[in-house]
């Protein structure tokens, strides 16, 4: 075991974890732990662009898009926090065009801007363009940039490093944040590095989905350690179901498609979104359009022999504005699909994409161990925290936002606390936790296979909680997933090796993937409402009066050792937006 | 209301709704140094729908067969450049790579990528990639009071760069390059083609320094024009044109129409502390140890250090912690 010891601690090197270690390496003694390598993190996968009311191309304003989110949200945002966002929007983008990065331009030489989902002007009247973006890789270029720059900061990077638990020590009666333990992969060591503070950057847990546009890795990491150690986590049953993945890969298409003019058809070639959304129509919020293709799927109007997808006809454009514009995705359909987008419409089903919920922070990323109480020295930013500006419903383009905006928050805040504080002693035996885990896969003997289990949990979460849910089918996968966490124990790997050992880091992230599962699964079950990306067919209907409020789910440990999810719930906050009834 | 052309939609569904699967043959090289010096080949027979990817392949086989089978892989479209290997000889990415494109009749032989040392199975010490590719300073160098809004640049000067810009650091040009194989030194053509993104783009001031860089007895002029490295971008970047465009504006100096002029301010202060495996041998003996075999890493550290003392770039510090 090796100690380690640095001002601030930043687990993940997406977008979030780099834009908070820019900041934070110019004002502490930083150190970025990543279990990939820097630019191989899913921002990079990101598409369609970044809002900000930059007005570039048309009138606009940071309030509009302060509303758009809020209403996005389905009235579950907390609105000071999404008031910082479109307002610090601004700067978000203007900085990274000064760090270099290379956006789509107006005649005029300034930012290009589209349309996207659910950004609207003035309070929904009509699409407006506020999505700055480099042609359909505008995630690539953000992490490009963020990496480049921090080359030029001397950004300190351990990369293939894998954050196995946070460390909290209780110091005067407060629980505070005194590191990280981390596996290294390619020898398989453990360290563990005491931190004054530690941002967690992590990422989304979308892997414990079968159809998704996740890679490989998100498996909520961060989320589990935080967790396990006794910290909430905030509106777990809301997740993202993009309505344009590739017909059964999940392979995210960007929303940008349709912000160029792309249109979602049944199998009568009928533009079925005029239906659900008059005025927005396919750039209604992405909720909103993925329960109504599912509901055309349903009632037999969904395309091929098993009438289980719906189409993106992107043929009215012309082929030159589809090269400079969609470059990627449609050579995504001609790799994957062997399809000509210019002649053929791309065959689509909604695809698990974004947890709007994660570990709670206030507006400078610091985390919550209950409603109110802050852990000193733990911050989160990124798809891994909530807010919460999401709610129960993210517009597009508000992540690469939100990675910005509150990662560099996160950034200063963390190296300011880092400043002003000292380390705090490390509890005794820090790795204990970590070595017993790693010990206890590498030498199992058990009969349970780790890919049998992470597939019939992402089958179970397929089935039973995806775009529609009822009571019945919460329950399955309640206790499927109860039934999947027991047969863990008795899972073993064939790789018993030290060195790059992905058999073991894959069991690792199966236990989170279980416990996330679980945690969303009850969260859900207990919202007897639909707002968002959480829709009940049992309950239709929002439920101001019961459910205005944030889940807050928490691990319970009995005397038997058994644990269990505790939920309580957390106001949210209101500023100048009235719940409204939410039309497209 | 038009109705698309759906023909080949239509018949790819009809395709999809039959039985697809095959038997196909993978022939991996294996290689853990924790069991044997020596790499071997070995034959894996899968169950596949012809329709996926290599990359799915290599998950049945550790999912379903051997799980010590190594590589690395994440976004699994493409985007993350992670799973770059060597495929029937050719370098690819395993996830762009349908196994129908690639005559599932015979075995698929697939091993790492070449030019950079072996660590187990599929996976390679990426460092000396990144070490390369930071030896070229790729970001963006201005000088002068910052603007209050963002810096101007038309969209024809913005397609200057476009094509390098979508580089994804996957390494499968610089190891299919017979230079890079046979002297480690050569920064490669990812290196290059990242220089280019900055060299040509109007807002940067730093273009003459790079071209110094590159005019190093390492940089560009070792590129013989194979083409190697344009076949192996999955991104489809014209990466010999990008290096033959360096080599013309070392010749004439003139690489941005707008600007021309040779920066003269002081070079950012760079301190690369480098990745897990470039630290100090003290956590990563191991490693490190096959570090020091490989007389290619040692060239690599090498030059850095040559560089340090050389001052072929002013101002410019490259610091390791090296043991």
């Amino acid at each position: 075991m090796k100690i380690h010891k640095y001002d601030t601690v930043i687990v993940g090197a997406g977008g979030a974890g780099m834009r908070a270690a820019i900041e934070s390496t110019k004002r502490s003694r930083t150190a970025v732990l990543t279990k990939l390598y820097p630019t191989r993190s899913h921002t990079g996968a990101a598409q369609g662009g970044m809002a900000a009311a930059l007005a570039n191309v048309e009138e606009d304003n940071w309030e509009w898009h302060t509303f758009d989110t809020v209403k996005g949200g389905d009235y579950l945002v907390d609105q000071d926090a999404a008031e910082i966002l479109a307002k610090e929007a601004i700067d978000a983008v203007l900085d990274l065009e000064k760090m270099g990065l290379p956006f789509n331009r107006t005649p005029d030489g300034t930012i290009d801007q589209r349309r996207f989902g659910g950004h609207s002007r003035n309070h929904g009247e009509a699409p407006v363009r506020r999505s700055c973006y480099a042609a359909d890789r505008t995630g690539h270029m953000i992490l490009q940039t963020l990496y480049q720059n921090c080359v030029k900061e001397g950004v300190e990077f351990f990369n293939e490093f894998y954050v196995l638990d946070q460390l909290l020590v209780e110091e005067d009666g407060v629980k505070k944040s005194a590191g990280v333990v981390a596996y290294e992969l390619a020898t398989g060591e453990i360290h563990v590095f005491q931190a004054k503070s530690v941002i967690y950057a992590s990422g989304g847990t979308g892997k414990f989905f079968k159809v998704t546009s996740n890679a490989h890795t998100l498996t909520g990491d961060g989320q589990a350690a935080c967790y396990r150690r006794g910290l909430p986590l905030e509106d777990m049953e809301f997740f993202q179901f993009h309505p344009t993945g590739i017909w059964r890969m999940g392979i995210l298409l960007t929303e940008g498609a349709r912000g160029e003019g792309g249109i979602l058809r049944n199998k009568d070639g009928e533009r079925f979104m005029e239906k659900y959304a008059p005025v927005m129509k396919d750039l209604a919020s992405r909720d909103v359009v993925s329960r109504s293709i599912y509901t055309e799927i349903r009632e037999g109007r969904g395309c091929g022999p098993a009438g289980d997808h719906v189409y993106l006809d992107l043929t009215h454009l012309p082929p030159e504005q589809l090269d400079a514009k969609l470059p990627d995705i449609t050579e995504f359909a001609r790799t994957y699909l062997g399809i000509e987008p210019y002649t053929d419409p791309i065959p689509i089903q909604p695809t698990a994409h974004y947890a709007m919920g994660g570990i709670p922070t206030n507006v400078e990323g610091e985390v919550l161990a209950d409603n109110t109480t802050v852990v000193p020295g733990l911050y989160a930013a990124g798809e891994v925290a909530c807010v919460s500006v999401h709610g129960a419903n993210r517009l597009g383009t508000n992540s690469l936002l939100d990675i910005n905006v509150f990662g560099k928050r996160s950034g200063i805040a963390a190296a300011k606390y880092a400043q002003e504080n000292d380390y705090v002693e490390l509890p005794e035996n820090p790795a204990q936790q970590v070595v017993d885990l790693v010990e206890h896969l590498r030498n199992s003997t058990g009969k349970e296979r780790v890919a049998d289990l992470r597939l019939e949990l992402q089958e179970t979460m397929d089935a039973c909680v995806m775009v529609f849910r009822t009571e019945q089918t919460i329950k399955t996968a309640v206790e499927k997933i109860a039934e999947l966490r027991e047969r863990y124990k008795n899972v073993s790997v064939q790789d018993k090796g030290k060195r790059f050992n992905t058999d073991l880091l894959e069991a690792i992230e199966l236990g989170n993937l279980l416990d996330l599962a679980e945690v969303m699964a009850v969260s859900a079950l207990a919202r007897k409402e639909s707002r968002g990306g959480h829709y009940r067919e049992d309950y239709p209907n929002r439920d101001d009066v019961n459910f205005m409020r944030h889940t807050m789910a928490y691990r319970e440990v009995g005397a038997d050792g058994s644990d269990s999810v505790r939920l309580d719930y957390k106001p949210v906050v209101t500023t100048r937006y009235q719940p409204m009834e939410r039309k497209y | 209301m038009a109705t698309p052309t759906l023909s080949k939609t239509d018949k790819m569904e009809e395709a999809a709704a039959a039985s697809p699967y095959i038997t196909v043959t993978f022939r991996i090289r294996r290689f853990n140094p924790e069991i044997s010096d020596e790499a071997q080949w070995q034959d894996f027979q899968i169950e596949i729908d012809p329709k996926e990817r290599v990359l799915d392949g290599l998950h049945k086989i550790k999912w379903d067969l051997d799980g010590t089978l190594t590589f690395r892989r994440s976004c699994a479209h493409g985007i993350c450049g992670s799973d770059a290997m060597r495929i029937n000889g050719k370098n690819r990415l395993a996830c762009k790579t349908l196994i129908k494109d690639i005559n599932p009749e015979k075995p698929i032989t697939v091993e790492a990528i070449k030019g950079l040392t072996v660590m187990k199975d599929l996976v390679v010490d990426m460092e000396p990639f990144f070490q390369a590719y930071r030896d070229v300073m790729p970001f963006l160098v201005t000088k002068g009071n910052e603007p209050t809004r963002e810096r101007l640049q038309s969209a024809e000067d913005r397609e200057r760069f476009d094509d390098t810009t979508k580089c994804i650091l996957c390494a499968a040009c610089t190891s299919s390059c017979p230079v890079f194989w046979n002297d480690g030194q050569y920064f490669g053509p990812a290196a290059i083609v990242n220089a280019h993104r900055f060299i040509f783009d109007s807002r940067d001031e730093a273009g003459e320094q790079r071209l110094e860089i590159l005019n190093d007895k390492d940089g560009v002029w070792r590129c013989r024009t194979t083409f190697n490295c344009t076949d192996a971008c999955p991104r489809g970047i014209e990466v010999t044109k990008a290096i033959q465009e360096v080599k013309r504006a070392l010749i004439t100096r003139r690489f941005c129409p707008l600007r021309g002029r040779r920066y003269e301010g002081p070079a950012p202060e760079c301190v690369f502390r480098g990745g897990a495996l470039a630290r100090s041998g003290e956590h990563a003996p191991s490693v490190i140890a096959d570090r020091r075999r490989s007389p290619l890493h040692a060239g690599r550290a090498g030059r850095a250090r040559r560089r340090m003392g050389g001052g072929t770039r002013p101002g410019f510090a490259v610091e390791r912690s090296s043991a």
